[in-house]
């Protein structure tokens, strides 16, 4: 399992209700169902993946968050997780409320715009950055919204939603983004993953 | 000559029908339309073996013209069992490792409680003085059966079209009597477009001048509500495909109303062939049965509420190219299971034979009800462990 997944297991507390949003293949449901006792579903767009899930035994949805969440009554979830998309939604504020109205408590990762291979990348090439979060070219990637850990920090504040936890991933190292920190962070991280409410 | 012929074929059918499994339920049954039922047979076959704890039974439930011989050979019509491609040894619904059940529905043809069964008050066929009844009234009597079979709580309950409209009023009113839930390619309430064509199979049959008379059978309208109902399980892409503007049997259009084309040789097979096992007076019942389905009406327009106490693991399945019971109305169950906050699976599988998908070998839907089920079976066998 990925180290991203890793830091998202650890926030969620076991025997809790949690739904995962672009479960793709089901890893992270398969983990949290076997090793924390958490009730978990997903969500997915592709249909491949959906009958990988099912085969495991998981309760996965085909269907595209952007259209599907509205079903899902108000806090029908302890967690909701959004792994590395909310960037490729046409709409990601409307996502995130749709998350923060079904969830008790969210857990949104992002690849982060602001780390410096990608500034260094766009500074120097002059051309749209490519890294490992970010391997698309700009004419196929499906990332519509990037945006960086700052912009995250930033709209959350702007929005009145809560961050309850804020960390940063780079080269498989963990750690915590603080107001002191953020600037740094904001250079020096590949991902962001955040528990807001 | 025909008509002995006719007669003959009759009675062998009627004694091969006394060979089969029934259930003679002696309690008694009050129907939605208000008639009470006493007596009455639920006819039944099984597959595999019931284990000792009991827990891998599999109640499937047939279709508008299936029957409760879904696999093997069916003894009275000869023909393959309408499921074969779902359920046998090593198949999606595995009958070395389950015991599956099935039952012919009420108001059916080959066994059960029906309109070609004699009244007790008239000594006569039922034929339209026979209640009409309902999906639940179907669903209740094959809660009998699964009774009487000594099962507590079944592995699952399954169907397609019809059988997964029982699998819905079943999850509903039995809401933990079934680990698992697999409603295919149906609806929690019938479309006006899905009545309509009931409806014209209907008139086709009432249409036909023998409906009425004594000892006669409406075997044309029979076949031609048939025809009607089998362009609708399939889709324009296959039809296209299967039979395009092929002509059958002759290099030219003949300018005259044989059946110059294939399409319509087939479609007039289908009809033929159907009146040989099929009685017109089911067909008016059953059809009514599903028109008269609204599992949403039933909880005051809130499905969900249909849904709040159940215990059983959903995985619904529609088809791409099924128009009949279209992806849409599929969606509208998941919708309500989760808003119940019901556990829930669902897939459209990719598909271009239209609404028969789920009798015919497609191979990621029989893949996924395989796989579904067996993580549902080591998940009660791990409970059980535990």
């Amino acid at each position: 399992m990925k180290k991203e997944f890793e830091v998202i297991s650890k926030i969620i507390k076991n025997n809790k209700k949690v739904l995962d949003i672009g479960c793709g293949d089901g890893t992270l449901m398969e983990f949290l169902k076997n090793h924390q006792q958490n009730d978990v579903r997903g969500l997915e767009p592709q249909k491949k993946l959906v009958q990988k899930c099912i085969s495991k035994g998981l309760s996965v949805i085909e269907g595209d968050a952007e259209k599907e969440l509205v079903q899902f009554p108000k806090k029908s979830f302890d967690y909701v997780v959004l792994s590395q998309t909310l960037q490729a939604f046409f709409s990601p504020e409307e996502v995130l409320n749709q998350l923060l109205r079904i969830g008790k408590q969210t857990i949104v990762s992002i690849p982060n715009f602001g780390y410096w291979k990608v500034r260094l990348h766009l500074l120097f090439k002059g051309t749209m950055p490519i890294t490992k979060n970010l391997p698309n070219e700009w004419y196929n990637t499906p990332n519509l919204h990037m945006c960086t850990i700052k912009d995250f920090v930033d709209f959350c504040n702007k929005k009145n939603i809560t961050i309850d936890k804020s960390m940063c991933l780079t080269n498989e190292k963990i750690s915590e983004i603080t107001n002191k920190n953020l600037g740094y962070k904001n250079i020096f991280s590949e991902l962001g993953i955040f528990l807001i409410e | 000559m025909p008509g002995l012929a006719g007669l003959f074929f009759c009675l062998n059918m009627n004694s091969e029908l006394k060979n089969i499994k029934k259930l003679i339920v002696n309690q008694s049954l009050e129907l939605d339309c208000g008639k009470t039922i006493k007596n009455f047979p639920v006819a039944y076959e099984t597959y595999g073996t019931l284990n000792k704890k009991k827990d891998n039974a599999i109640l499937a439930f047939h279709a508008l013209t299936g029957d409760q011989f879904c696999t093997n050979i069916n003894p009275i019509t000869k023909r393959e069992g309408w499921w074969t491609t779902a359920v046998g040894p090593e198949k999606a619904i595995d009958t070395n490792k389950y015991f599956v059940i099935c039952a012919n529905v009420i108001g059916g043809c080959m066994g059960s409680y029906g309109p070609k069964e004699i009244s007790p008050e008239t000594n006569k066929i039922f034929g339209t003085t026979f209640p009409v009844i309902t999906i639940r009234d179907m669903v209740r009597t094959q809660k009998y059966l699964i009774d009487h079979l000594g099962i507590k709580k079944l592995l699952a309950v399954v169907g397609g079209s019809m059988g997964g409209m029982q699998v819905l009023q079943f999850a509903s009113m039995y809401p933990d009597l079934a680990h698992s839930a697999i409603p295919i390619a149906c609806s929690a309430s019938h479309s006006a477009q899905n009545i309509a064509l009931n409806e014209l199979g209907r008139q086709a049959i009432m249409a036909d001048p023998n409906w009425k008379k004594e000892n006669s059978t409406p075997d044309k309208g029979l076949a031609v509500a048939r025809m009607a109902a089998h362009i609708t399980y399939l889709s324009k892409k296959g039809l296209q495909e299967k039979f395009g503007r092929k002509l059958q049997d002759r290099k030219s259009l003949k300018f005259s109303f044989d059946a110059d084309f294939q399409i319509e040789s087939y479609l007039r097979y289908q009809g033929a062939t159907f009146v040989d096992r099929f009685d017109a007076n089911s067909y008016l019942y059953i059809t009514r049965a599903m028109d008269y389905f609204d599992l949403e009406k039933q909880f005051k327009g809130n499905l969900s509420l249909a849904f709040q106490n159940t215990r059983s693991r959903f995985c619904v399945i529609s088809f791409s190219s099924d128009w009949l019971y279209p992806t849409i109305e599929n969606k509208e169950i998941v919708i309500a299971l989760n808003a119940c906050g019901a556990n829930v699976g669902f897939v459209e599988i990719n598909s271009d034979k239209g609404h028969d998908s789920f009798l015919l070998d497609v191979p990621e839907f029989l893949k996924t009800v395989s796989e579904f089920l067996s993580s549902t079976y080591n998940e009660i066998k791990n409970e059980e462990g535990i």
